[in-house]
């Protein structure tokens, strides 16, 4: 269990410290800080971000979408990461801006047409992301297209990269979100609807992954608008609560202009 | 990183490519008018409002002489690949919510992008198998300094197929030109120094088998050649 974060003027890796329910951590120099003391970064050097759409069963029908043949696969550039304890804007005329809780599976060793027996091999941890859509902007190009899912500070990772062999069983995990306290979004890895080893597989079949590329496996029901100031807090079992906090147009300079880029064509 | 991006010379900041390229959908008035029947039609529903934009990951960048495999055939996986000449603008300044009166300053200088894909019949969904495989993206020759391109908007690029001609595309008909784009585009996520932002290719992409050779060139810019191989 390793975090990235940046601190007194340097990058370091970090790993837990104290008691259980104490959010402290040591600097691989020894130091001890709480977790406020720093600046959290996605915990591992992020290569390819690949995600999914509509992995789990109830999430797709919740979204009134029929079953698929094929995983519903999209591509996320690095401008979207951002750690842990780190803000998200919402824009001002957006009505939906919903989280994702979801596992993300770090690939550590390189895989090229990698069959599902094997696929796990290639594996170095998992991390917990939230990967924010607004749903306002979706259009039917490339859905989901980039302006609803790749936006600047909207997929969270982190805090920890937990090892591959500290994660008994991947496809037992609980996911919970937490928007200012109150559970919202439960569901569980065994509900994939394509699993890891598959996505593997089918990923690898056309694509060679690199250590560092990461999948986004999908998140399941109970998605949830949220609002500038809402603390929003997903959690797996054994990989820690990943905190965000949704901010207003203003934080970030903008007058809540973003439709300037649409045009009729 | 990929090692490609090493052989692609870059003689202004920030000095080479950062690996992440993105292209634009339907930016050439031809690719527009190529879908403008469906457009209204289910699954679209509706002319895309913003930039309709792709990844292209680092697995897919290759540089000019590198091999461009060609999968083999199958019942989804046509013999021909496609082989889309686009305008790349390469990043200089980090370039986020650019006005379109700014947009040029935030330019290092351009080249040119063989976006390969596998022909798939809609554009609902993310492409990603039939565009984001390896060495699906040569770029290059080079990238020329913005101060030694007069016009963005005004270049000629064209595609030989083993010599032959087989598209001429010009920048005029991009439907955002470049700063248009950058503005619309950095609206909603930012571009890095060193980013590649291909600006849109024109329709029909030429057709390429394996055994033959893409070459792709326009003034200043100079010439992308690749040769299409069968799968190993």
């Amino acid at each position: 269990m390793r975090a990235r974060v940046a601190y007194g003027g340097a990058l370091h890796m970090a790993t837990p410290a104290g008691h259980a329910g104490e959010a402290r951590l040591r600097l691989a120099d020894g130091r001890e800080l709480a977790e406020d003391q720093v600046i959290w970064l996605p915990p591992f050097e992020v290569g390819t971000v690949i995600a999914l759409g509509l992995n789990y069963a109830d999430h797709a029908k919740e979204l009134a979408f029929n079953s698929q043949e094929e995983p519903l696969v999209f591509l996320k550039g690095p401008g979207t990461l951002l750690g842990h304890r780190g803000a998200t804007r919402r824009p001002t005329d957006a009505a939906f801006m919903h989280y994702e809780c979801e596992l993300a599976v770090i690939i550590g060793r390189r895989a090229r047409r990698v069959a599902r027996a094997q696929a796990l091999r290639h594996v170095a941890g998992y991390c917990i992301a939230n990967d924010y859509a607004v749903r306002d902007y979706l259009e039917n190009w490339y859905r989901p297209n980039m302006r609803a899912k790749n936006r600047d500070g909207a997929t969270v990772l982190g805090p920890w990269c937990v090892d591959a062999g500290d994660v008994a069983d991947p496809a037992n995990l609980e996911l919970r979100t937490f928007v200012n306290g109150r559970l919202t979004q439960r569901g569980n890895t065994r509900d994939l609807i394509f699993d890891i080893p598959y996505l593997i597989e089918y990923l690898s079949s056309f694509m060679t992954l690199a250590a560092g590329d990461v999948i986004l496996t999908g998140t399941p029901q109970g998605v949830g608008n949220v609002m500038p100031g809402d603390e929003v807090v997903c959690e797996i079992d054994g990989l820690g609560r990943l905190v965000n906090t949704i901010a207003g147009d203003a934080a970030f300079g903008r007058r809540g202009d973003d439709k300037s880029c649409e045009s009729n064509i | 990183m990929s090692i490609a991006l090493f052989k692609i010379p870059m003689d202004v900041a920030p000095f080479g490519l950062s690996g992440t390229v993105y292209g634009t959908l339907l930016n050439h008035r031809t690719a527009m008018a190529a879908l403008e029947a469906r457009m209204r039609l289910p699954p679209y529903n509706a002319p895309p409002r913003a930039p309709v934009l792709y990844l292209k990951p680092r697995n897919t960048l290759a540089a000019g002489g590198d091999t461009v495999e060609v999968p083999a055939p199958d019942a989804d996986i046509a013999a021909e690949l496609e082989a889309a000449a686009c305008l790349g603008v390469v990043i200089g300044r980090t370039a986020c919510h650019v006005s379109e009166a700014a947009a040029l300053d935030h330019v290092a200088g351009f080249l040119l992008v063989n976006d390969v894909s596998i022909p798939h019949p809609d554009y609902y969904r993310p492409s990603v198998r039939y565009k984001a495989r390896d060495g699906f993206c040569p770029l290059g020759p080079r990238v020329t300094a913005r101060a030694l391109v007069a016009n963005p908007d005004a270049l000629v690029i064209r595609t030989f197929v083993d010599g032959t001609l087989v598209q001429t595309m010009s920048t005029a008909d991009l439907i955002r030109p470049v700063a248009r784009l950058l503005a619309d585009v950095t609206e909603f996520m930012t571009l890095a120094p060193g980013d590649v932002l291909a600006t849109g290719a024109a329709a029909p992409a030429p057709r390429v088998r394996a055994g033959q050779t893409v070459a792709i060139e326009a003034d200043t810019l100079g010439r992308l050649m690749n040769c299409f191989t069968g799968a190993a």
